[in-house]
């Protein structure tokens, strides 16, 4: 709409604050929280203004996690977490576009046969066929490896699909003419293909990433050492079950720790985005 | 350069056959256009040519060695695409370059031929650019730099004029009429457009249904045409074909009455006949002698000359008449033709008698 009325642009404004409040409080009182000392926290009802605790939290929780829950030190957890959502999100774009590559350039038996397969397992997320997965990778001893907790994510329908759908695209005559200039498939698929595919690599790079970092069943199933846990795992870890208090500032910088690394992906990459976006081939 | 011999070649998808055996030599350094209506089976000889489809039976030799089984890029051919193909992240440079690349030829090597490329179709300035920047004209220029600088022994152009504007085609046409005046490179150059047919072959090939139905210079083909598809294809606005009958030693009557004769005819008496003849071959005469007549249907200015349409019995006919007459709608108009323009083919199969 592009009526201009005051009165509407009033209200107009008055929903998009009550929407960016609703989502932003949250993370405001968590943020918080973060800054404050046991005693504030667990005062009722918790100041709402930071406070001056922050350093000696974040600090305490990054060496040394929390003193009453999970003393697991939680920097090498957020070492633990990058490692494992890297893994995953450039794990998934190789096997993926290597896959989409295969069913749109090759032809060979089955062929429709497999996307259908790959395409059907769209249908079972982690959750589905954790058992079986927890036994593979437990009988292959990786039970508390980095390769234990990624390997198994690695498999990606959608993306897969994302990149056939993609490649489908690509003009047929740009593969006739790397042919014509003498350059093998996986020369094209480096060459032309794979810069390309820049802008959804960047796309499915950021989807991945947060999926990998937010990842919660698979870790907690798979990582039996403190010092193997993910960040995730170690926020759980630090709430206290039963009657005893759980230190609300540590979770809570903890958490907002946990924030940093997706957050900063969408930022830097969301720069990919609009340039990929603006610079579209015609 | 090389010369392309074509031996009974076909093509077959499944059990369908498109292509039903061409035979043809092109000789070193010919410019050979392959024309025809979308879905003869052209663009697919021309594939064949450059390895993208494989040949079913037949062979194809490129100089003296037999490519059927040679990869693309062992068969030493350049190919230039309708839509260019060109690889739109690397700049114009480099899509010139990359197929040298691949091949392992030296840097220097690589920017001096590229830089005479550049020079023969003036892309100097554009060569940093990406193809995205550039005009329609500009990519089908580095498309064909692309091809020139392999220094291949056959160039293939399949349609490459056809997504460019009528000025621009004109333009296009000159230069490649140009480029192969000065490279002698052995072309072969698939059109559906007879206009490109007619200026830049040195012979056609005209292909209807997969089959290669007259191969000649352009004048042979447009002054004597072998069969009804090739004389309708060729020539425009395009021959007009009327029933008639074979009526004595090269006396021919049509259907609607009129009669010509000492056309060049061999056949039998009573045969029954298409008989072509080009608008431009038509000529205004006075009743006696009219071969068709008819009242005007209607009458095209086109500037230098005008077409007339007659409504004749059975067969509208075309009529180029001379700039400056007006014939108005309504009026009765005849015309005669010279006897050894009228061209005689049978009905049933089509072949010129």
């Amino acid at each position: 709409m592009v009526e201009r009325r005051p009165l509407l642009t009033v209200a107009s404004h008055l929903i998009l604050i009550a929407g960016v409040a609703i989502v932003a409080l949250p993370l405001y009182v968590a943020f918080v929280a973060s800054t404050l000392t046991f005693d504030q926290v667990t005062t009722v009802p918790m100041p709402m203004l930071p406070g001056t605790n922050a350093a000696e939290n974040y600090g305490h929780v990054l060496a040394a996690g929390s003193t009453l829950g999970s003393k697991a030190p939680v920097a090498p957890m957020m070492w633990n977490s990058l490692v494992m959502a890297l893994g995953v999100a450039i794990g998934k774009i190789a096997i993926s576009m290597l896959s989409a590559f295969a069913i749109v350039y090759f032809k060979f038996p089955l062929r429709k046969t497999c996307f259908w397969l790959i395409f059907v397992t769209l249908m079972l997320p982690v959750e589905v066929r954790i058992f079986p997965t927890y036994k593979v990778v437990s009988d292959l001893h990786m039970v508390d490896t980095y390769p234990g907790l990624i390997l198994p994510l690695i498999a990606s329908a959608t993306a897969t699909f994302l990149f056939r759908q993609f490649f489908l695209t690509i003009p047929d005559e740009l593969a006739e003419a790397a042919r014509i200039d003498g350059a093998g498939p996986l020369r094209f698929f480096r060459d032309v293909v794979v810069p390309l595919s820049r802008t959804n690599i960047a796309a499915l790079f950021v989807i991945m990433f947060i999926f990998g970092w937010n990842q919660y069943l698979w870790p907690l199933l798979i990582t039996t050492r403190e010092d193997m846990y993910t960040v995730v795992i170690g926020i759980k870890r630090m709430v206290a079950g039963g009657d005893a208090a759980t230190e609300w500032q540590y979770v809570m910088a903890t958490a907002m720790l946990a924030l940093v690394p997706p957050a900063a992906v969408v930022l830097l990459m969301q720069r990919w985005f609009v340039k990929g976006l603006v610079d579209t081939e015609n | 350069m090389a010369k392309v011999d074509f031996h009974a070649v076909k093509k077959s998808y499944g059990g369908l056959e498109v292509i039903h055996g061409v035979d043809m030599n092109v000789a070193d350094g010919e410019f050979i256009v392959i024309l025809g209506p979308s879905g003869c089976g052209k663009s697919t000889l021309l594939r064949m040519v450059a390895g993208l489809e494989t040949i079913t039976s037949g062979e194809i030799a490129i100089g003296e060695r037999v490519v059927n089984a040679l990869e693309p890029k062992d068969r030493d051919i350049a190919m230039v695409f309708q839509n260019y193909a060109l690889y739109p992240h690397m700049s114009v440079f480099d899509n010139m370059a990359y197929g040298l690349r691949i091949r392992g030829m030296g840097r220097d090597e690589i920017a001096s031929r590229v830089k005479r490329a550049a020079e023969i179709l003036e892309l100097g300035p554009l060569l940093e650019r990406k193809p995205r920047q550039l005009s329609g004209g500009q990519r089908q220029r580095v498309a064909m730099g692309r091809a020139i600088v392999r220094e291949p022994k056959v160039f293939l152009f399949d349609e490459p004029l056809s997504n460019l504007d009528a000025k621009l085609r004109v333009q296009m046409r000159f230069e490649i009429q140009n480029l192969h005046r000065r490279l002698r490179t052995t072309s072969l150059y698939v059109t559906h457009d007879q206009v490109e047919a007619m200026t830049l072959a040195h012979r056609m090939v005209v292909m209807n249904a997969g089959r290669a139905e007259q191969i000649g210079t352009p004048m042979e083909v447009y002054e004597n045409p072998q069969t009804v598809f090739v004389a309708g294809f060729i020539g425009s606005p395009a021959m007009n074909f009327l029933p008639g009958k074979v009526t004595g030693a090269g006396e021919i009557t049509l259907d609607s009455g009129g009669v010509a004769r000492g056309v060049r005819v061999a056949a039998e008496i009573e045969r029954a006949v298409t008989v072509g003849i080009r608008p431009e071959h038509l000529r205004v005469s006075d009743a006696t002698q009219a071969f068709v007549s008819g009242p005007v249907e209607m009458v095209e200015q086109l500037g230098a000359d005008a077409l007339v349409h007659i409504g004749q019995q059975g067969a509208a006919v075309v009529a180029r008449v001379p700039h400056g007459m007006h014939p108005d709608a309504g009026t009765r108009f005849s015309a005669a033709v010279t006897p050894d323009r009228v061209f005689v083919f049978d009905s049933q199969t089509g072949r010129r008698l």
